[in-house]
């Protein structure tokens, strides 16, 4: 494979043709041109949909201006997180320091808006010039009686996952703070589902069904007291593990709060995230509610779905998303609409990921970490996709090249996730698939 | 213009960072791959905003810092990242950007040039064109990354040799559509040119099926070295570096044609972008002086036709109001622009959409207009917003919106009286069928 550079020849593997190991988990190859992007966006994108906490970028302003309303995390109250607040540095600031900066910035905007919590970012520069931004942090903490939450994020001190970490260290220090009155028995955290276009909601209304309390949503529609009582809860439902495995981790140290991983994407793992929290409190009656509500659903979705298979049937699919084990669940949902994935890919999977993505794919399917335009566009030429899965930066690549395209990251506007999502997901595989356009691109 | 209270912070942001503008201007270069000096993060926000502008495929590489480079100097990963920049995409030039991270480090990067470039020579290999410009996020926005990337390249590579007689334009961060039509009407003229930064073909291309791993299109490096002979400079924007407030190099700023005007003594029109009659005939009066020929009759009829169309409208935008943002160059334009058809405009110089959108009750506009991320506002406001400029991140055809000339302010005046004429029909009561 000419067109992979030397440096990234092992993390690239053919299921069911070499045995070798994926060589994941490092830093992005200089002028790769790399699909990832820094700690800083790790950290923001994971904490940004607490809804009311103050989110305030230290740094210069690009790192603000680009992470403005970057998700489509919806609120069902406060919209504070839509809002982008920088100290906006200047070279005078570089030189000089950005600290009173800071302090004024962080001071003015929790009078004007009084938030629950204020999360401060630092960057690159900061992490330069060695503002102290943890005293600061604490300086105001005692003034105006809210958490105010370092997050120390430069983007250089590592990749988008190490950005993770920093979120969940963020979020755990609010952790345990505060009790609420009363937290129902059979109640969970669901963690790692960011309530893009809604989804969270769908889940909260399967749980409710079950008689499944939800205590703390993390992160999607947030709330810094929930959060602040996460800690007692039965149990941490945990999505999206790449972002979120940590916090559930810390939180079982500290607080003994067991985990599970689960995924919201497609019947199957769906299911089983269901079925799992049922088995999970041991009560019978929770398990039939759940056992009732598959049952309905399934009744209502599988002749449609049936629908779209046979109409699907023999398409090909590029799967290149943020997270691995996203990417599990797509090639589970896809295969369920007759869809094969050729090629599956991720910016942040983990060694046991990619080993699972090898097992569940059909032999020859290309898997990849860390990819890039070049490498992807070859791809999915090689294998003769059909379809791409994937965020905003690998739109271009699949539309240039006259493949459909189903947007699988922040900005997606149909809720994907549950079983509706299940439906959304054949509607928009068979709306980009079946299109009558790709006749003028042959 | 008028002053506001200012906040210590800035609450989301009109103004981008310079890496931005100097990617742009890099893929206005034929055969050039952009790379960013700096972490990982810096190219793929940029890469993700222009993308979802352009909706093109915008590849830019990173030298991908680490702590350790970010300790102990970035030369290793930005050696490693040319090498491999090289060996994926062959290119013709590389065009380097900094990044606050390796300015405020204090990375040498034309010593690193100069430390690649020695060790590769000798091997005989084929060595990319090489054009640095300084870019460092916490100096000016944007607007000014791109400015000092146009005058980074010229200075690198143009040459001075035989005057001739070849205008050069450097018209700013236009549209693609904006590109193609002043190449169009430079033909029409008949006058030789070369038109710097051109990204109307490498950010707006066709489909192509195979993936160009370096868009056809962009100025030719043989074209840029040629600069130096022209004739004449028409640079559009007239605001470049009289404001950035920088610590260093005060008043040793300059603009390409400036620079150019001061070293090669090339005449320099500089001239605010042509958007409106006013504005649109200075630039075709110039382009008259310079061509020693009159306006090509289709231009003349588009001037008159425009004309036409604003006596058939003027009723309809008269004594509105409208609120203005984006780049100080676009905005000055715009609103001399809305000036001229009795349109009042309403901008605050250096703010942000939050100071806009507390004024805008004291304001009371009737419609936005400016990029897609002032829509809150007039969602907030229940008005229109005339989408122009960059970012638009919304909707579809950014790239085709044409901004200037006759021709543009045509499309731009036919946009603004029907977003005037919908809301009032809209929020009419009888939904009347005429006007």
């Amino acid at each position: 494979m000419g067109h992979i550079l030397d440096d990234r020849q092992k993390q690239v593997s053919i299921a069911g043709a070499n045995e070798r190991t994926i060589d994941c988990n490092k830093a992005s190859l200089a002028g790769s041109v790399s699909q990832r992007a820094c700690v800083f966006c790790g950290s923001r994108v994971v904490l940004y949909p607490i809804v009311d906490a103050l989110h305030v970028i230290h740094g210069p302003i690009g790192c603000a201006a680009y992470t403005w309303d970057i998700r489509g995390s919806l609120s069902s109250g406060p919209e504070l997180h839509r809002l982008s607040y920088c100290t906006d540095l200047q070279e005078r600031d570089v030189i000089f320091g950005g600290e009173k900066k800071l302090y004024a910035s962080i001071i003015e905007l929790i009078d004007l808006h009084k938030p629950k919590a204020a999360f401060i970012y630092t960057t690159c520069i900061v992490g330069v010039i060695g503002d102290d931004v943890e005293q600061i942090c604490r300086t105001i903490e005692k003034e105006k009686g809210i958490p105010i939450i370092p997050v120390q994020a430069p983007g250089f001190q590592g990749s988008k996952k190490d950005g993770y970490k920093v979120a969940c260290e963020a979020i755990f220090t609010l952790v345990g703070t505060k009790s609420k009155p009363f937290t129902p028995a059979k109640s969970i955290n669901i963690l790692g589902d960011f309530n893009l276009a809604g989804e969270l909601w769908i889940l909260l209304e399967y749980y409710k069904k079950m008689g499944v309390h939800v205590n703390a949503t993390i992160t999607g529609d947030g709330r810094v007291d929930d959060i602040c009582n996460a800690h007692n809860a039965a149990l941490n439902v945990v999505q999206c593990s790449g972002s979120m495995n940590y916090l559930a981790k810390m939180m079982k140290d500290e607080y003994g709060i067991p985990s599970m991983r689960v995924s919201y994407f497609g019947i199957e793992d769906m299911s089983d995230a269901l079925y799992d929290v049922a088995r999970f409190f041991k009560d019978d009656d929770m398990m039939d509610k759940a056992r009732e509500l598959v049952k309905e659903e399934f009744t209502k979705l599988i002749p449609q779905l049936a629908w779209y298979k046979e109409r699907l049937t023999g398409k090909k699919a590029a799967i290149y998303v943020g997270g691995a084990f996203k990417a599990i669940s797509l090639v589970k949902a896809l295969r369920l609409i007759g869809v094969q994935s050729v090629i599956v890919g991720s910016q942040t999977g983990t060694t046991e990921d990619y080993e699972l993505i090898k097992q569940l794919c059909d032999e020859g399917t290309i898997i990849v970490d860390d990819s890039n335009p070049v490498e992807l566009s070859h791809f999915v030429k090689e294998k003769q996709a059909d379809i791409f899965i994937g965020g905003v930066k690998e739109r271009p690549i699949a539309h240039k090249i006259g493949l459909g395209f189903c947007d699988h990251n922040h900005e997606r506007k149909e809720p994907l996730a549950g079983y509706e999502g299940m439906l959304n997901f054949a509607k928009e595989i068979y709306a980009t698939a079946m299109s009558p356009v790709w006749k003028f691109t042959k | 213009m008028i002053e506001a209270k200012t906040y210590t912070s800035t609450r989301n942001s009109c103004k981008l960072c310079a890496p931005l503008g100097a990617s742009m201007v890099f893929k206005g270069i034929e055969g050039c791959v952009p790379l960013i000096h700096g972490s990982q993060g810096c190219a793929t926000y940029i890469r993700r905003y222009m993308i979802s502008h352009y909706k093109e495929p915008v590849d830019i590489a990173s030298s991908n810092f680490s702590e350790e480079s970010t300790v102990f100097g970035g030369s290793k990963n930005f050696i490693t990242g040319i090498e491999n920049i090289i060996k994926q995409y062959k290119p013709n030039v590389i065009g380097i950007a900094s990044t606050c991270l390796s300015e405020t480090i204090g990375e040498d990067i034309p010593g690193h040039i100069r430390h690649y470039k020695e060790s590769h020579e000798a091997d005989g290999s084929h060595i990319p064109t090489f054009i640095h410009t300084s870019t460092p996020s916490y100096s000016g926005s944007h607007a000014e990354g791109f400015h000092n990337t146009v005058l980074a390249a010229v200075k690198a590579i143009a040459k001075h040799g035989k005057t001739v007689e070849t205008l050069n334009i450097f018209p700013g961060m236009v549209s693609p559509a904006d590109i193609r039509y002043l190449k169009e009407l430079l033909e029409d003229f008949g006058i030789k040119y070369v038109l710097f930064p051109d990204f109307s073909e490498t950010l707006d291309n066709e489909y192509t099926s195979e993936y160009q791993l370096i868009p056809t299109g962009g100025t030719p490096m043989i074209d840029i070295e040629h600069i130096g002979d022209s004739k004449s400079t028409i640079e559009f924007g007239t605001s470049f570096n009289k404001t950035v407030n920088r610590t260093k190099d005060i008043g040793t700023l300059q603009t390409a044609g400036e620079w150019l005007q001061s070293t090669y003594y090339i005449r320099n029109y500089q001239i605010p972008l042509p958007i409106g009659i006013e504005a649109s005939d200075k630039f075709i009066k110039t382009l008259e002086e310079i061509s020693g020929k009159p306006v090509p009759e289709k231009h003349r009829k588009e001037r008159g036709r425009l004309v036409d169309a604003y006596v058939d409208a003027h009723k309809y935008v008269f004594g509105k109001k409208a609120l203005i943002y984006g780049e100080e160059d676009f905005v000055t334009a715009m609103a001399d622009w809305l000036k001229e058809i009795g349109i009042e405009a309403f901008w605050i110089k250096g703010t942000d959409f939050e100071t806009l959108r507390e004024k805008a009750d004291e304001f009371k506009p009737d419609f936005l207009l400016g990029n897609s991320k002032g829509y809150y506002i007039a969602r907030e406001l229940k008005i229109p917003l005339v989408r122009v400029g960059f970012p638009i991140h919304d909707r579809f055809g950014a790239t085709r919106i044409h901004h200037i000339g006759y021709r543009g302010t045509q499309e731009l005046f036919d946009q603004v009286v029907n977003a005037l004429i919908e809301y009032k029909q809209e929020n009419s009561p009888i939904g009347y069928k005429y006007l």
